[in-house]
């Protein structure tokens, strides 16, 4: 009797997956056409998306770079037989005409090499912070790049920042000398004690002195002149920069085990993460001014920079303490 | 005996005060004390020397003078010979509003988005996170003008719906202009009328009695509802089957308010078309409108993330334990997931709640009369009381955020997984 069983001698060899499992259709079906509540999710936000950038693709490329008023811009929209909502198209030509306005505000326009000098040093100050490879070398630019910026940027005599600077080595002198003599205690007192004496009465009289005897400096730039993208990027660079130490001081206060130093670090964070940053903008203009003692009138920039890095330094400080 | 010596009978050195650390946090803390103080005091001393040389000495009789300006989104009655206190309640009840309004939109805009970014569906989820990018990294100031502009410039003028290029919506109940939305509002006939509190001081308000009897009757209804539904708790725990209970709980909460509406005569005022401009209805201001569209859609960013990142924290294994044991999608996304997500949610929605109503103080950007567009705003300019005002209206501010979190916090303590 001859053997009917069937058993397969060979392996059948492995097919292509069906054409519609594969490939764009078969994502397709995969990621969008599931099943019948997923096809008609696809299908509304489909027709959505079409909706919007059919609407706002028209307004966005009208060719209006070139016209040099509202006016001519609503005429070569006009020509083009485009009206409704909003005159049918986006006037470019502002944008032309004023960008350098936007990125500078009212900064003179023969002094715009000095920013952009800055924000190039501010590259090269940054890389050996957030890159290991960069060279080392470069950490003392990053040291002294606050008070370059401030020199490029306000202008003025270049004897004001450097007195400035010179207060951080007076208190490092200040640390090994009184540390030699007096121990490491009076080391820590000296190193921060000093450079506030130096800062508050011989910074000023220092700088005007060596002014007067070698005047270095540039053109100065009043505050009010700054604007634009230019002063978004100062200050929201500052803000990080200074609120991440201080934010962390805070943090530390706040899970410290001394009473008193908790309550204050606490009060400081929970008050100025209740009120809103645009009240504590108003203390630094209309406030601040009647805080300080009578006469002293400095700078409404600085003020800006001052509550912005509080302000940050609140939140930073929960980040930390959170993390 | 102890070979320990006590120390404190060896007499008190003053150095022990820095390297004797059960004194040394003692002394760190008394010396930040004493400098903490002394700076409060030079700047107090510093305010008293400043205010006695401009004249103005700290008081607040300024809130009882007339304000003189005008107010044009308003709750309460207001003119403009009413008090500066009034006016700043004004503002106080406008950012309330805003911030109620926002909250609520953004929660539940938030939730659909959070929920859809995690959808299977591709197109649907990267659409999301374009939209969660897109308002995250744009200063919501920006949004605030974006949405106020696209208004101004693209809704009609009231001029146009009488000549017909432009109608009203939704059965010509709404209308939608540039100057801002009408909406109809709720009359009654046989009203109750409204109390007036607090007399004619600038705190007065009126409140309707209609809208308190509905209250009441909301509230009597769901305690009703509620009781229902733990008694049909208790019998499906006795028996094993559950009572269908919905159409009782459903009929037990919307008939009396039914009811009660009837008997109030109550019926809706359109908004109408009279001379150049809408009469009657709501009328919502082009700012109000544009702060809440903007405010609700930047919060709603942020809330979404936080819900994804909630949903993302429950472990896999909760959601295909639930599938196991036959429980159907829905279900398993109500009673297991959602529980658990909810928990780890609600305290960062705190924060964005708390974020909303402070960003709702740039609500001065588009002329919405808040907080901070009274009190701090034209009556600081007017008075120039700056230091009373400031600080009046960071001390608010200050209150409002410590009363979210701290009802916020209640409820989180309420839905916080009960650990034994």
């Amino acid at each position: 009797m001859a053997d009917l069983s069937f058993v397969r001698k060979d392996i059948i060899p492995e097919r292509a997956a069906p054409l519609s499992e594969t490939g764009v259709i078969g994502w397709f079906r995969k990621n969008m056409f599931s099943d019948i509540p997923n096809t008609i999710l696809t299908i509304i936000v489909a027709y959505f998306i079409i909706s919007v950038l059919g609407n706002i693709l028209p307004w966005v490329f009208s060719p209006t770079w070139n016209s040099g008023s509202l006016t001519e811009c609503r005429g070569i929209l006009a020509e083009l037989g485009r009206s409704g909502h909003g005159g049918g198209g986006a006037c470019w030509g502002v944008i032309r005409e004023r960008w350098l306005q936007l990125l500078f505000g009212f900064y003179p326009s023969e002094l715009y090499w000095r920013p952009i000098l800055a924000f190039i040093l501010l590259g090269l100050a940054l890389a050996p912070v957030l890159f290991d490879k960069a060279s080392r070398k470069l950490l003392y630019l990053t040291a002294i790049y606050p008070f370059l910026c401030f020199w490029l940027i306000w202008g003025g005599s270049i004897w004001f920042p450097i007195t400035v600077f010179s207060g951080f080595i007076v208190s490092y002198l200040g640390y090994v000398y009184v540390n030699k003599i007096f121990g490491s205690l009076a080391g820590v007192i000296a190193s921060i004690a000093l450079p506030i004496i130096w800062w508050l009465f011989i910074t000023s009289p220092l700088s005007t002195l060596l002014q007067s005897i070698i005047p270095l400096g540039s053109e100065s730039i009043d505050s009010d002149r700054l604007g634009g993208f230019m002063l978004a990027v100062l200050i929201g660079v500052t803000g990080i920069a200074l609120s991440l130490p201080i934010g962390i001081l805070l943090a530390l206060g706040r899970q410290s085990n001394l009473p008193i130093l908790k309550a204050v670090c606490v009060c400081f964070i929970e008050f100025i993460r209740g009120v809103p940053l645009i009240t504590l903008l108003f203390v630094a203009s209309t406030l601040l001014n009647i805080f300080l003692p009578p006469g002293s009138n400095f700078d409404l920039i600085l003020r800006v920079m001052i509550m912005v890095t509080l302000f940050a330094a609140a939140y930073m400080a929960e980040v930390v303490r959170g993390g | 005996m102890t070979a320990i010596p006590d120390p404190s009978k060896q007499g008190f050195k003053f150095s022990q005060l820095l390297y004797d650390t059960r004194y040394r946090s003692m002394t760190i803390q008394i010396v930040s004390l004493i400098a903490i103080l002394l700076f409060f005091g030079w700047l107090i001393s510093n305010t008293a020397a400043n205010l006695a040389t401009l004249g103005k000495p700290i008081q607040f009789k300024f809130l009882g003078e007339p304000s003189n300006y005008d107010i044009n989104q308003r709750l309460l009655d207001y003119t403009s010979r009413d008090t500066h206190l009034r006016a700043g309640l004004m503002g106080l009840i406008n950012t309330l509003v805003l911030a109620l309004m926002g909250c609520v939109t953004a929660t539940i805009l938030g939730v659909a988005i959070g929920v859809l970014r995690l959808s299977k569906n591709w197109l649907v989820a990267r659409v999301m996170t374009l939209y969660i990018e897109l308002f995250r990294n744009i200063p919501v100031l920006l949004w605030i003008i974006i949405v106020f502009s696209i208004m101004i410039e693209t809704m009609p003028r009231p001029n146009q719906f009488r000549s017909g290029e432009a109608a009203m919506k939704l059965f010509d109940s709404v209308a939608i202009t540039n100057r801002g939305v009408y909406i109809p509002e709720p009359l009654f006939n046989g009203g109750l009328g409204d109390i007036f509190l607090l007399g004619e001081s600038s705190l007065r308000f009126g409140v309707s009695l209609d809208l308190i009897a509905i209250l009441i009757v909301l509230f009597v209804g769901l305690f009703i509802s509620k009781k229902i539904k733990t008694n049909a708790d208790f019998i499906q725990n006795e028996t094993g089957v559950r009572p269908t209970t919905w159409w009782k709980r459903l009929s037990i909460v919307i008939l009396p308010i039914v009811i009660t509406l009837w008997a109030l005569g109550f019926h809706l005022g359109y908004p109408e078309l009279k001379g150049f401009n809408f009469k009657g209805g709501i009328y919502l201001r082009n700012s109000l409108i544009a702060l809440w569209i903007a405010l609700s859609l930047y919060t709603a960013a942020f809330i979404a993330e936080n819900v994804r990142s909630g949903i993302q924290a429950v472990a896999k294994g909760q959601s295909e334990a639930a599938y196991a044991l036959g429980i159907s999608p829905g279900r398993t996304m109500s009673l297991i997931i959602l529980p658990q997500a909810l928990r780890i949610i609600i305290p960062p929605v705190i924060s964005q709640f708390l974020n909303l109503t402070k960003n709702s103080s740039l609500a001065i950007a588009v002329g919405y009369m808040d907080l901070t567009g009274t009190l701090m705003g034209i009556t600081l300019n007017q008075t120039g009381r700056e230091l009373e005002t400031v600080l009046m209206g960071m001390a608010i501010y200050l209150i409002i955020s410590l009363a979210i979190s701290t009802v916020m916090n209640w409820y989180n303590n309420s839905v916080k997984l009960v650990e034994r």
